[in-house]
């Protein structure tokens, strides 16, 4: 630590730190465009210009660092001047467009003008002007504002890892662009609109929508991967109009990823539907609650409990995933499925009481080495994939084993590229043993690993594993959807177990883990207890012809592994009744009660991340229409069944009562060995579209115009 | 000494004299009372009567949505919807103010960055009901369009002072 003074105020600053930091630290406000916390300091706007004691001129304070005994003025003459200075020239070639500029009351040139800069601009020349430039579906460019700060090409070679914006030219003619004219294809390039302080870069689907002082912010959490992203959420109206980020340093920093970004649209599209349906010989009318619940339950009583299927989507709310098994097993129902793409369940008693990360989202970035296995972590959590990359980046081993090339925005040891995964890791499995001499195969192994041939990259894989002293091995969603996904889960753990590292999973949807803690499975009740009666998995109940479903937030027809057969079962089934907030022509083809219910942002609930983190949010606006929360249709539900134990008022109380249920889980992924039987054989993988995660990204008007660039 | 020239005051009816003496210098004062509405008294260019939204030259609309008046009116008089028009242009869908709430303090006119709101010196206006009184983007062109000249003539004269 040095002590240092800044206007007369003693600090005591980090050593090495920058003038800056040790500012903001002490709530000293200094202006500053180009630099950013999280960014690599370029020092080329020169706004943070101070004065420094015996200095000759005024030191950028983002580029000088502290040391023991200095003095800074921030606001003495000759630093005022300066910044003033600074002020003018950036002013030079701005335009005055800010009364239909959407950055205009939250714009960081304004905001720093008000105070240094001049009334009358002494500049009469022509200004520059530059053509607005085309960033894709997602983000505007006007890039005659653009200030050249260069934080939005900073954070794309930094942080996005994509090389795709740059300067061109310089002085007078620099211009920030891609270099081929292409959309942005990181899925965190929202990010470069909170970056930039000018509205340069602003957001398409928010243009012209609203002005930054007519909006409420609001708290919630992002439901769309595993991450649980804290964000902001801005209403206006009663209207969700954006999402922005809320730092939150341990899961995703200052960052959000595109998804969770543009969602929102899909809150306010007109497939919503407002009112409860009910089918009335062959034809859909609109009717009031009552009428509606009572419908439901008649339809559902017809059919003999054995034979009623209930499928959640896992963006449901832990209350409503929580509600929804237990209306179903107090009506002695135990077909309760939220693992709508997964195929392999023989392994399924073995799970762990919920498929966690292993470690904490922040101790990613900390790992040696890690084997990702089928996971798309820049795609589908893009969070997760950034922590991975500053991994990689500080020197980390990353190699994956997936089914398809995906597109990895970090550099890999290794990439093995195989339909028949499971090959490749009892090829890493092997080579691992081999190096290995205290730890003896287990049984069946060396029959399982005869035929298979270890290669350099195998080697280096297990090398890496083998020598770090923290190393992780994660199972993204292709693999947990895999033909194989038991024998995969096998090996995987065996490799964790020889190279003593931590296995993990990358769960699918915003409550992928919550909803194993809630207990939406067909073999254990909340908190991992194994249930009374053992019911049908999905596949099972899609298979098997049942007579009647309870969706919830899902639509099977896009939801699940085996699209074709899940909407021919929904269409076979006598009855079904469907809680979503959405209606399509599928549904109203297949359903008999379409129940409205709210999305995240109108109804309070949790979401349980990977880390295992349980992030309790309140609504941000009332419900739209007649929809109403799930938690409390259910619990209707489950007072017109007559079950006991339905009478909550606040989704808090359901919360409770399921927390003592769940009690202290064990966060445990590891699992007994058991052999698989053979190697398996390579099935076709068929990667899901872009942004089809679930009902809300897929009504996400921006994101799919996104999803159609990328085929 | 003090009730002595109340006294003399109160005897003399001085103060009463001094009344009248004002009464009859203005009874043969010229006379300023207007005959309204035949006659009306002279206006200054400044005048805050009824509002109206100007146009350019070639027609434009010049409102640009930027919500700065909406943003200032302590009345919270205005209401104003935006969208992207066809062109890529910032306009509004809806600019409503209502006369009930309107103080008639300018401050829409003061903030307005493209002289698109003013305040017009037409202020005979009545309503029979009170939707009347609720002008909507349409009323506002309207008015406009009538009283360009005018309007532009107070906006040049004033234009020194401002």
């Amino acid at each position: 630590m040095v002590n240092i003074e800044i206007d007369g105020k003693k600090i005591h600053a980090r050593e090495g730190s920058m003038v800056i930091e040790a500012a903001d630290d002490a709530g000293i406000n200094i202006p500053r465009f180009c630099y950013h916390k999280k960014l690599s300091i370029a020092a080329n706007c020169r706004m943070c210009l101070v004065e420094v004691e015996k200095a000759a001129k005024p030191l950028p304070a983002c580029a000088t660092p502290v040391t023991d005994g200095m003095k800074i003025f921030t606001r003495s003459t000759k630093a005022v001047a300066a910044q003033k200075g600074v002020m003018e020239f950036l002013l030079i070639n701005h335009p005055l467009d800010c009364p239909i500029c959407d950055q205009g009351g939250e714009c960081e040139l304004q905001d720093v003008a008000l105070t240094y800069g001049s009334d009358v601009s002494r500049y009469a020349e022509s200004k520059r002007v530059l053509a607005n430039k085309d960033f894709g579906p997602l983000i505007g460019g006007d890039m005659t504002r653009c200030i050249h700060c260069t934080r939005c090409v900073r954070f794309g070679t930094e942080i996005a890892g994509i090389g795709e914006m740059g300067t061109i030219g310089r002085g007078e003619h620099m211009e920030i662009g891609t270099f081929v004219q292409y959309s942005l294809s990181s899925e965190l390039s929202g990010n470069i609109i909170d970056l930039c302080p000018v509205g340069a870069l602003t957001s398409k689907p928010f243009r012209y929508v609203a002005r930054a002082w007519e909006l409420v912010q609001r708290d919630s959490i992002a439901p769309h991967d595993c991450v649980g992203s804290n964000i902001h959420v801005h209403v206006k109206h009663d209207r969700v109009v954006r999402v922005v980020p809320r730092e939150n340093e341990e899961i995703n920093e200052t960052w959000l990823s595109d998804r969770d970004r543009f969602s929102y649209e899909g809150l306010n599209s007109a497939a919503r539907i407002q009112a409860p349906m009910i089918k009335v010989e062959g034809e859909w009318q609109e009717t009031d609650w009552e009428t509606a619940l009572h419908r439901a339950v008649d339809g559902l009583k017809q059919v003999g409990s054995d034979d009623i299927g209930a499928l959640a989507s896992p963006v449901s709310t832990l209350e409503e995933l929580y509600l929804l098994q237990k209306l179903m097993r107090e009506i002695g129902c135990g077909n309760i499925d939220h693992r709508l793409k997964q195929t392999d369940f023989s392994d399924q008693e073995a799970a762990p009481v919920f498929p966690w990360l292993g470690q904490a989202i922040s101790d990613l970035e900390d790992n040696d080495a890690v084997l990702l296995i089928g996971a798309d972590v820049a795609r589908d959590q893009p969070i997760i994939g950034h922590r991975l990359r500053k991994a990689a980046l500080g020197g980390g081993k990353i190699s994956s084993v997936n089914p398809a090339d995906f597109s990895c925005h970090f550099p890999q040891l290794a990439s093995c590229v195989s339909t028949n995964m499971l090959e490749e890791l009892v090829a890493i499995a092997k080579a691992l043993l081999d190096k290995s001499a205290k730890t003896a195969a287990p049984e069946g192994f060396a029959a399982l690993g005869k035929s298979v041939e270890v290669t350099d990259s195998h080697e280096r894989i297990a090398e890496s594993l083998r020598n770090g002293q923290s190393t992780s091995v994660l199972m993204g969603e292709a693999a947990i959807n895999d033909a194989q996904f038991s024998a995969i889960r096998s090996i995987a753990i065996l490799i964790a177990e020889l190279s003593d590292s931590r296995p993990g999973y990358l769960p699918a949807g915003g409550n992928g883990a919550g909803a194993w803690q809630a207990g939406a499975l067909p073999h254990r009740k909340a908190g991992g207890r194994p249930a009374s009666v053992n019911g049908k998995n999905i596949a099972q109940m899609l298979a098997s012809d049942m007579k009647a479903y309870l969706l919830l937030n899902t639509e099977p027809e896009n939801d699940c592994a085996d699209t074709g057969a899940a909407r021919a079962a929904m269409e076979k089934a006598a009855f079904v009744v469907s809680l979503s907030p959405y209606s399509s022509d599928a549904v109203m083809a297949y359903a008999d009660v379409i129940l409205p219910v709210s999305p995240f942002t109108e109804t309070s609930g949790s979401f349980v991340n990977a880390e295992g983190r349980r992030q309790s949010f309140e609504g941000v606006v009332p419900p739209l229409g007649e929809s109403r929360p799930a938690w409390k249709v259910l619990r209707v539900l489950g007072n017109l069944f007559n079950c006991d134990g339905f009478d909550f008022v606040e989704s808090s109380e359901v919360l409770a009562e399921l927390a003592t249920e769940v009690g202290d889980i064990s966060r445990d992924n590891s699992r007994s060995w058991r052999c698989p039987e053979s190697l398996g054989s390579s099935v076709e993988y068929r990667k899901p579209p872009a942004y089809a995660g679930d009902g809300i990204v897929r009504r996400a008007e921006s994101l799919q115009a996104v999803a159609r660039t990328r085929v | 000494m003090n009730t002595i020239s109340n006294y003399i005051k109160s005897l003399f009816l001085i103060e009463l004299m001094k009344g009248l003496i004002l009464t009859g210098r203005y009874l043969f004062k010229r006379k300023i009372t207007v005959q309204y509405p035949e006659e009306k008294t002279p206006m200054s260019p400044r005048f805050r009567g009824l509002h109206a939204q100007r146009r350019y030259a070639n027609g434009e609309e010049r409102c640009i949505a930027c919500k700065l008046c909406e943003a200032v009116c302590p009345a919270l008089a205005i209401t104003i919807e935006m969208e992207e028009r066809e062109d890529g242009s910032r306009r509004t869908t809806r600019y409503d103010i209502d006369l009930t709430k309107c103080i008639f303090c300018g401050f829409c006119e003061e903030s307005c960055p493209v002289d698109a709101i003013v305040e017009t010196r037409h202020f005979e206006y009545y309503g029979d009901v009170r939707e009347d009184l609720y002008m909507t983007k349409e009323k506002l062109l309207a008015h406009g369009d009538k009283f360009e000249k005018q309007i532009a003539a107070d906006r040049a004269a004033d234009a020194k002072y401002r």
